[in-house]
């Protein structure tokens, strides 16, 4: 019932968020030079044109009455038209995002197969040299701009090794993406890369905090092995909150696929924004950043709630 | 008697002593602080020693291997690598620098006002900040980049503007629990104002979480930085930054001219890290909850 209470407070709160959102990309649109008519009619339009296209759109009334046809036009889904693509938004947006989601999903998934046991040995092997090389490894990972290390695995991998070509694979849905496996390795790794250097740390700090556990002494004090003592609880009560972790990690799976994109030419979500800020394509530029940040919005009330249906002992100190 | 007496607040004043002593003990912390006074003197002392001119091109050098004149060769337009390595610096610490110290001090304000608030202006507050942690900063910069091409200060602006959010929630957090301490309910009741309340109690108080996420604040801001040249926003040439060398470096490394991207992105690299082992070394020194 609590947790029903908590859910409910939290989807309201996550509503709330959204709309918030709305507001920022609406007064985005407006900030724009020239507003959505110039962007429209392009640089050549008269004044006259202006006006009455701004007329007919209803650009001329007060922003408020605005914002609440803008609301009500996103909530039938209709999120504009590209300027350049002729096409509407919601369908390019639709077209890219399973690929997006490809690439961040397995980049994640990778990150995350590397970063558990990497955290939960540096636990175990807390202060020897083991952990301070893989701290440190951590350090120069997360702290790489991501185009730069994609650039270098392009340099070793395929210009001196011509191991994995240096495009990812084309093609328009995620099951031609998967029938070009080695091409994906570079991109994978690229996105994955920063991931395993947080997600690590989390893994240690969380497997340490549970070893210094009552339940730990009491296992070990009743003469279970250490590696038991290990697989049977810690790695257990150590990976959810990671796991819950994700959720708050959503954002910067986006951003790393946006620059992962372009680089290996990745025709995905990320690369279509990247295009449409080259052609100052608003409408798709502020329709991509509207469904990015509700995927966040979301994937952050995910991790919320797991985390309070896993872990008892998190209240709803997060007001 | 004496312990009746004693009215001080036992848990308000930090050990900065023994906080000082914790630090100067972290190897990683005391070396990411080397190597940022190292960099700050290459930087801004070393263009005294090794002069060059990164104003003016010189087309008969151009594209040279390191060695000879020019230990770090030069680049396409041939400026001296090495010098250009300062120069970029001079920029990327400046305006990194500037950037995470404004989105600390943005955030700052926001989280004690919040939290200070409480009620329905905190809620309405931090939800504006979920909202802002929701748009990944790469992506609104991009927008940034379609619209215009932000000067020096307006770069700065700009990438303030996008990263004051984590620390805002740290100093609401820490706001919340000093709030009800004694000495904030004591100046209250004797008539101080809410402003008094916050800038004599809240934020001394929260200096050392201020700091540390402050100097977090200034490692993201570097390497933000090095993005805003690869998005298009960055200093235009005949300036540049590490960033921006980078980005101008792409096409001529794949040509095998090494040189000109391994120097500057080493440089970022060493200059992020060493900023996160000094923030991981105060943070543990002041015992105080940060990031990761």
């Amino acid at each position: 019932m609590e947790t029903l209470a908590y859910l409910a407070r939290r989807t309201a709160q996550a509503l709330v968020v959204i709309l918030i959102v709305t507001v920022v990309v609406f007064c985005l649109l407006h900030a724009l030079p020239g507003g959505p008519a110039r962007g429209i009619l392009g640089p050549q339009a008269t004044a006259q044109q202006i006006a009455a296209f701004d007329h007919d759109q209803g650009l001329d009334r007060p922003l408020p009455v605005q914002y609440v046809y803008y609301l009500r036009t996103l909530l039938h889904g209709d999120l504009g038209t590209s300027y350049t693509l002729n096409e509407a938004v919601s369908q390019l947006v639709g077209q890219r995002l399973p690929k997006t989601l490809v690439l961040t999903v397995l980049s994640a998934v990778v990150g995350l197969l590397l970063a558990v046991p990497l955290g939960m040995w540096q636990a175990v092997r807390r202060n020897k040299p083991a952990d301070y090389v893989i701290t440190t490894l951590s350090f120069v990972a997360y702290s790489t701009p991501v185009y730069f290390l994609g650039l270098i695995l392009v340099l070793v991998f395929t210009q001196e090794l011509n191991w994995f070509p240096s495009q990812a694979p084309q093609g328009d849905t995620p099951a031609q993406v998967f029938a070009d496996p080695v091409a994906l390795v570079l991109p994978v790794v690229t996105g994955a890369a920063s991931m395993v250097a947080v997600f690590s740390r989390y893994m240690r700090a969380a497997t340490l905090e549970n070893l210094s556990e009552d339940y730990v002494r009491t296992a070990r004090a009743g003469g279970s092995r250490q590696g038991a003592i290990l697989f049977r609880h810690v790695f257990r009560n150590s990976l959810t909150p990671v796991i819950a972790m994700l959720g708050y990690y959503v954002p910067v799976l986006f951003g790393g696929a946006l620059v992962v994109e372009q680089l290996f030419n990745y025709p995905g979500m990320g690369l279509l924004f990247w295009s449409a800020a080259q052609s100052s394509d608003y409408p798709v530029l502020l329709g991509c950043v509207l469904v990015i940040s509700v995927a966040t919005v979301v994937g952050t009330l995910l991790a919320d709630v797991v985390q309070r249906i896993v872990d008892p002992r998190v209240k709803a100190g997060r007001a | 008697m004496t312990a009746v007496l004693q009215t001080a607040p036992v848990e308000a004043v930090p050990n900065y002593r023994v906080s000082l002593r914790k630090f100067t003990r972290n190897k990683l912390a005391v070396a990411g602080l080397a190597v940022v006074l190292l960099f700050l003197l290459f930087c801004f002392v070393g263009p005294l020693l090794h002069s060059t001119d990164q104003t003016h091109t010189d087309l008969g050098q151009v594209n040279l291997a390191p060695g000879g004149a020019h230990w770090l060769g030069t680049d396409a337009v041939g400026h001296d690598e090495l010098g250009r390595l300062m120069y970029g610096g001079k920029v990327s610490l400046l305006v990194g620098l500037a950037a995470g110290i404004l989105a600390t001090v943005i955030g700052t304000l926001w989280g004690a006002a919040a939290g200070y608030a409480g009620g329905w202006v905190d809620a309405v507050m931090m939800r504006v900040v979920d909202a802002g942690i929701a748009i990944p900063a790469l992506f609104i910069l991009l927008v940034v980049s379609a619209i215009t091409t932000p000067d020096t200060a307006g770069l700065i602006l700009v990438l303030g503007l996008v990263s004051w959010l984590v620390p805002s929630r740290l100093v609401r957090a820490e706001t919340l629990t000093l709030k009800s301490r004694d000495y904030v309910l004591t100046l209250r009741a004797t008539g101080g104002t809410h402003t008094r309340a916050i800038t004599r109690h809240i934020l001394p108080n929260s200096v050392s979480t201020i700091v540390v996420a402050a100097t977090f604040q200034v490692a993201d801001a570097i390497l933000l930085v090095a993005y805003v040249s690869y998005l298009g926003l960055g200093v235009q040439p005949p300036k540049t930054d590490w960033g921006g060398m980078l980005s101008a470096g792409l096409t001529a490394a794949y040509s095998g001219r090494w040189w000109l991207i391994v120097p500057p992105g080493l440089a970022i690299i060493l200059v992020v890290c060493a900023f996160n082992a000094i923030g991981d070394g105060l943070r543990d020194a002041f015992d105080v909850r940060g990031r990761g």
